[in-house]
């Protein structure tokens, strides 16, 4: 145990001061979107490990995006505000979903495809409302970085890549926070046991309703604030980046690539994932258009295959077993 | 004033009939697939996609004849279809039901990425179009109307060829019973197989149907996909009466819906419906009682 604690914080120093050795802003913007993408992935693997396979998280990341960014940009309220708007209307979303599916039992293939549909709606209800929300050509948050400031706190918008690397961070470790908390806490065997048998887990006194209500509207939310870093740092966003099937599915992927019953995987997956795709559209994606995919979707299909635990999972499990 | 509303009320009713058709003829295939296979084809459009493409390059850009370009395009979805299964949910067949949904949402992704590479992400159409009809004071496509009847006809086919033929009993006979096939002397692999292609060629089916009324892109296959996934849910994944009949309580809140208000708000309400009748009735509107 001990030597794992000193592991993670060699790990976490080495990560905070890796901005000072000079990679450039390129790297910085790399690592941002890893960690993002890593909160985003740890967030839905955080009900994804516990049997509550969800496609439809799109429809979360999509109101943190544009709740805040249509509240900034009509309302001029703060986006610090908006992401708390964003986030209890994101509750509610949770619990109408949740509420039913776990009191009638809607699970496996089910749940899957209940929030699919879900996040269908989001996205449709966000192109319909074209005159508000720029329709399926996305919409960009009000600058306010005028007279060459750098720094909007209020606005929660940034020039300094910096700054967003230590707000990002800051996140994820949070997220692994609730990841370990969860992982810990009473909830997680109670959850296990429901999704092993829940018929035995209520007849043993668990609520099972209330239990998985409780982690899905934790997931959720941190998925809504994902939605609102990614539409701050990114300054744009559209219905089928933020909401649309693509952006679903491949939260699940990032998360079952990487391992999602282990601590880091989710996060392993997202840098993963990152660097596939990056390596791909620098090394044949200019040549021949929708290659870099191609290969993507192939190495997903044997990973899923070949993998099944993930890249941490497997590698974890084979340590355990040598050492 | 009232009168022209109710007419054009009435056409959008009947486009929607022209349209559950077709999403039933899609229904039929995915749940012909999930009833006997236990898997969810989630790049089910996506093959059907597929299809578009192989037809319109052999009808344009190979100059076939159109119906022998349709043949070819129904054989070679046929064949991917095989293919899907032996290669890709074979492996998995005993894996978590997760992972066999995951790895059809890794092949949704491949064959966009195919047909990007392919024939890029121009909109093609094949350049055949039917005049419309009209009927009364309604102009109604011919496509439509043609693709109606072809969807009709395969289903009330398919429906024969599984209630009459050697082949058809044992699929319906391995969906209700899994273990007992094999003890009786039928090979699961075989007939998995074999539905694997006629799921294929349903989907080959559909796209020849499809072809004819809209332009071919790489991403086509998601403006069907989520439809026909949900379509069966409500219908009751793997019953194929309920999902049929599923389609066009759909294709209505789509056309009605989207003449009412707007397109979008069409698919908004189908999919709220959808979500309602989850709760209502979560094994689907027309699950036997258990």
């Amino acid at each position: 145990m001990n030597r794992s604690w000193i592991l993670g914080g060699v790990g976490l120093a080495l990560l905070l001061v890796a901005p000072f050795a000079g990679f450039g802003t390129y790297p910085l913007h790399l690592a941002i979107m890893a960690l993002l993408w890593g909160f985003i992935y740890t967030s839905w693997s955080i009900m994804g490990r516990l049997g509550m396979v969800s496609f439809g998280h799109g429809a979360f990341l999509g109101i943190g995006a544009y709740g805040s960014v249509l509240l900034w940009n009509t309302f001029g309220v703060s986006p610090w505000l908006g992401a708390l708007g964003a986030i209890v209307l994101t509750l509610a979303l949770a619990v109408l979903i949740g509420w039913p599916c776990f009191r009638f039992r809607i699970v496996g293939h089910y749940f899957a495809l209940v929030t699919l549909a879900l996040s269908e709606v989001v996205r449709l209800v966000i192109v319909a409302m074209r005159d508000h929300t720029g329709g399926s050509l996305g919409i960009t948050p009000k600058s306010a970085l005028t007279d060459g400031a750098t720094v909007a706190v209020g606005a929660l918008q940034f020039s300094d890549k910096l700054v967003w690397f230590y707000l990002v961070v800051a996140c994820w470790l949070f997220a692994l926070w609730v990841w370990r908390r969860v992982d810990r806490s009473m909830d997680r065997l109670a959850l296990e046991a429901i999704s092993e048998e829940e018929d035995a887990a209520a007849s043993i006194g668990i609520d099972v309703s209330r239990t998985k209500l409780k982690v899905t509207m934790l997931s959720a939310a941190m998925t809504c604030v994902g939605g609102v870093l990614y539409a701050q740092y990114q300054l744009y966003v559209n219905p089928e980046t933020v909401s649309g099937i693509g952006i679903s599915l491949q939260m699940v992927f990032g998360a079952i690539a990487g391992g999602m019953f282990v601590m880091l995987g989710p996060t392993v997956g997202a840098v993963f994932l990152l660097a596939l795709s990056e390596t791909l559209r620098i090394a044949v994606g200019n040549t021949i258009h929708g290659l870099d995919l191609l290969i993507y979707g192939a190495l997903l299909v044997l990973f899923i295959i070949y993998l099944p635990k993930g890249i941490l999972g497997t590698l974890l499990a084979r340590l355990q077993r040598t050492g | 004033m009232n009168d022209i509303f109710d007419i054009y009320l009435l056409e959008a009713v009947i486009n929607g009939l022209l349209l559950g058709g077709l999403l039933a003829l899609l229904a039929l295939g995915l749940n012909l697939i999930f009833g006997v296979i236990d898997v969810v084809w989630i790049c089910y459009a996506e093959m059907m996609m597929i299809g578009m493409y192989v037809i319109w390059w052999l009808h344009v850009e190979q100059g076939w004849p159109l119906l022998g370009a349709f043949a070819a395009g129904i054989v070679s979805i046929a064949v991917l279809g095989a293919a899907l299964h032996q290669f890709v949910i074979r492996p998995v067949l005993s894996a978590e039901p997760i992972n066999q949904l995951l790895v059809t949402g890794g092949v949704l992704f491949f064959l966009q990425a195919v047909a990007t590479v392919a024939f890029g992400v121009e909109f093609r159409n094949l350049g055949v179009r039917l005049p419309t009809v009209a009927i009364g004071e309604m102009n109604l496509s011919l496509a439509r109307l043609i693709a109606f009847a072809v969807a009709i006809a395969a289903i009330g086919g398919t429906w024969l060829f599984l209630s009459r033929s050697y082949i058809g009993t044992a699929i319906r006979a391995i969906s209700q019973d899994r273990g007992i096939m094999p003890l009786m002397g039928v090979d699961p692999g075989r007939i998995y197989l074999t539905t694997s292609a006629l799921g294929g060629g349903l989907a080959g089916l559909a796209a020849c149907l499809l072809v004819l009324q809209y332009d071919i892109h790489p991403a086509i296959g998601l403006s069907f996909g989520p439809i026909t996934f949900l379509i069966c849910v409500l219908g009751g994944l793997g019953n194929l009466i309920g999902g049929f009949l599923a389609a066009f309580i759909f294709a209505q809140f789509i056309a009605v819906g989207g003449f009412l208000f707007q397109l979008e708000w069409g698919y908004v309400i189908a999919f709220v419906f959808f979500i309602a009748t989850m709760f209502w009735k979560p094994e689907g509107l027309f699950a036997k009682r258990r």
